[in-house]
This record gives C-alpha cells, sequence and structure tokens, in this order.
C-alpha cells in the first residue's frame, strides 16, 4: 500500500542549499507511486513566489520546476495562509502552478492551495512520512 | 520498531549529527532495528575519513563508522550531495578522473532513492535536521 509523503519546505529559495536540494528529493520521489504532498510554510513561501531572479546571485533559477511536477502526478501544494500574510504576500504573489487532470479530460486545474496554520497542522498529522527541508 | 534517520547537517557546525548518533544507539540498546541511516545536505561530510578533529573533542565521523561495524547499520551518502561537496568513493573518484577519494569505514554513496525506500520500508523515518 502506498504510504503518504509530505515534504515541509521552511526556508527562501536562495541562500541556502535546502530548496534546491528538496526539489532533488521529490523528484526522485516521484518515481516511487507513493503519495506525495508538498508544503510551504515560513520562508519556504518564497520558493513559489512568482518573479524570481537570482542571476546577480550567480544561481540558477529553479522555479519553473514547480511547474512541471504536476507531469510527475505531484498535484498537491499546500501553502500556509499565515506565513504568506507575516511576509505581506497574498495567494496573488505566488506562480499559477497547475496539473492536467487526466480523470477529467485533462483540465488543467491549480495545484496550489492557500490553507490556514489550523489545516496544515490537520495535513500533516494525515501524512505517514514527514520529511523536513 | 523499525527505523531510517535522516542526517542533513554537517558535523560540529550543528547538532543534527550528535543527535542522530545518540539517537541511534539508544534505539540499537533497546532492541530496536535502524534500517537505514541517510546523509543529505552538509549532512554527507558525516561521511569523511580525514577529519581530525582536537584529541578532546568527540570523534563524530570516527563514531559513525564504529557504530555501523558493531551493528551492521546502512550508512548512506547522497551521491548527488556527495558530488557537490567533495565526498567520493574510490570507483567514484576514479569515474570523476580525480586522484583521491575520502569516505570512511562503513558508509556507502548511493542515490535518493535509498531515502525513500527507507521511508517506505520502515516504521517510522526522523530527519536531524538545523
Amino acid at each position: 500500500m502506498a504510504k503518504k509523503f509530505i515534504y515541509l519546505n521552511r526556508k527562501a529559495p536562495y541562500g541556502t542549499v535546502y530548496a534546491l536540494e528538496s526539489l532533488e528529493v521529490v523528484l526522485i520521489a516521484a518515481a516511487f507511486e507513493q503519495e506525495v504532498t508538498l508544503a510551504f510554510l515560513d520562508d519556504g513561501v518564497y520558493q513559489i513566489a512568482k518573479g524570481q531572479n537570482p542571476k546577480a546571485l550567480g544561481m540558477k533559477n529553479f522555479s519553473a520546476t514547480y511547474n512541471a511536477l504536476g507531469d510527475y502526478g505531484i498535484t498537491q501544494f499546500y501553502v500556509e495562509r499565515e506565513s504568506l500574510a507575516e511576509r505581506g504576500l497574498s495567494e496573488d504573489d505566488l506562480m499559477p502552478i497547475v496539473y492536467e487532470d487526466e480523470d477529467d479530460d485533462y483540465a488543467e486545474k491549480p495545484s496550489v492551495r492557500v490553507v490556514s496554520r489550523a489545516e496544515m497542522a490537520q495535513i500533516m498529522a494525515d501524512q505517514d512520512v514527514t520529511f523536513s527541508f | 520498531m523499525k527505523y531510517t534517520l535522516m542526517v542533513n547537517e554537517g558535523p560540529y557546525q550543528h547538532q543534527s549529527s550528535d543527535t542522530a548518533l545518540q539517537f541511534a544507539r539508544a534505539a540499537l540498546d533497546k532492541g530496536h532495528e535502524i534500517f537505514r541511516v541517510f546523509f543529505y545536505h552538509d549532512g554527507v561530510n558525516n561521511g569523511t575519513r580525514l577529519a581530525v578533529p582536537p584529541k578532546d573533542d568527540r570523534m563524530l565521523q570516527k563514531e559513525w563508522s564504529e557504530l555501523a561495524e558493531k551493528h551492521g547499520l546502512d550508512l548512506v551518502i547522497c551521491i548527488a550531495a556527495a558530488q557537490r561537496r567533495g565526498l567520493m568513493d574510490a570507483s567514484e573518484a576514479k569515474r570523476q578522473g580525480l586522484t583521491a577519494d575520502n569516505i570512511a569505514p562503513g558508509f556507502r554513496i548511493s542515490g535518493l532513492g535509498q531515502l525513500i525506500e527507507g521511508g517506505i520500508e520502515s516504521d517510522r523515518t526522523l530527519v536531524f535536521g538545523d
């Protein structure tokens, strides 16, 4: 039976390597036929913010990869509302990440769901395996 | 209970390697099983045999190797993270055309699939990070 894996992303996309290496784990995890959920909290919400441009830092902009995860069957992105608000951000500041729903004539559907801190706690509690980055 | 441990920080700079090591010892003493210890991010630096800490300090890399030998632990270093940080075994060094390797006894280098497999096969997966 498939297990439920959640990947907690808590850190900004640049400045440390956690976000990039977390994404590398998620891409491998997609091959294992397990249920995969991504959560973005704290500064981790910046990982899926629009308009990233780390060129001046000499770093690779890997943000487009999040939008490709739908093709790997990863379609559940939960973003904590309070983390956005604490940073002066709203859902409009996030990339419009979508997936094609095989069961609904490949209709494009949003992968990102903004949830409250209390809802996020419940989502975490429902998992079998939690990886925190 | 069957555990997989993930160690995400290097030795000395952060406590996570110490905590993971102490947890592994305590769990084994209580008769639990450690399915695998997976080293990721700077955690791969726990697997170098070239560390020479001061004599009055603990020797984390050596302690991991000794625990692995005593209990047959599977200590896995992520290859992608290791390549970025210069952790090599003999075959990887040869493949990359490098003149030296530095992996400590008891460790092996493999892929991220080993971490996911650990999550699937174990009752609990514990992350030791910052």
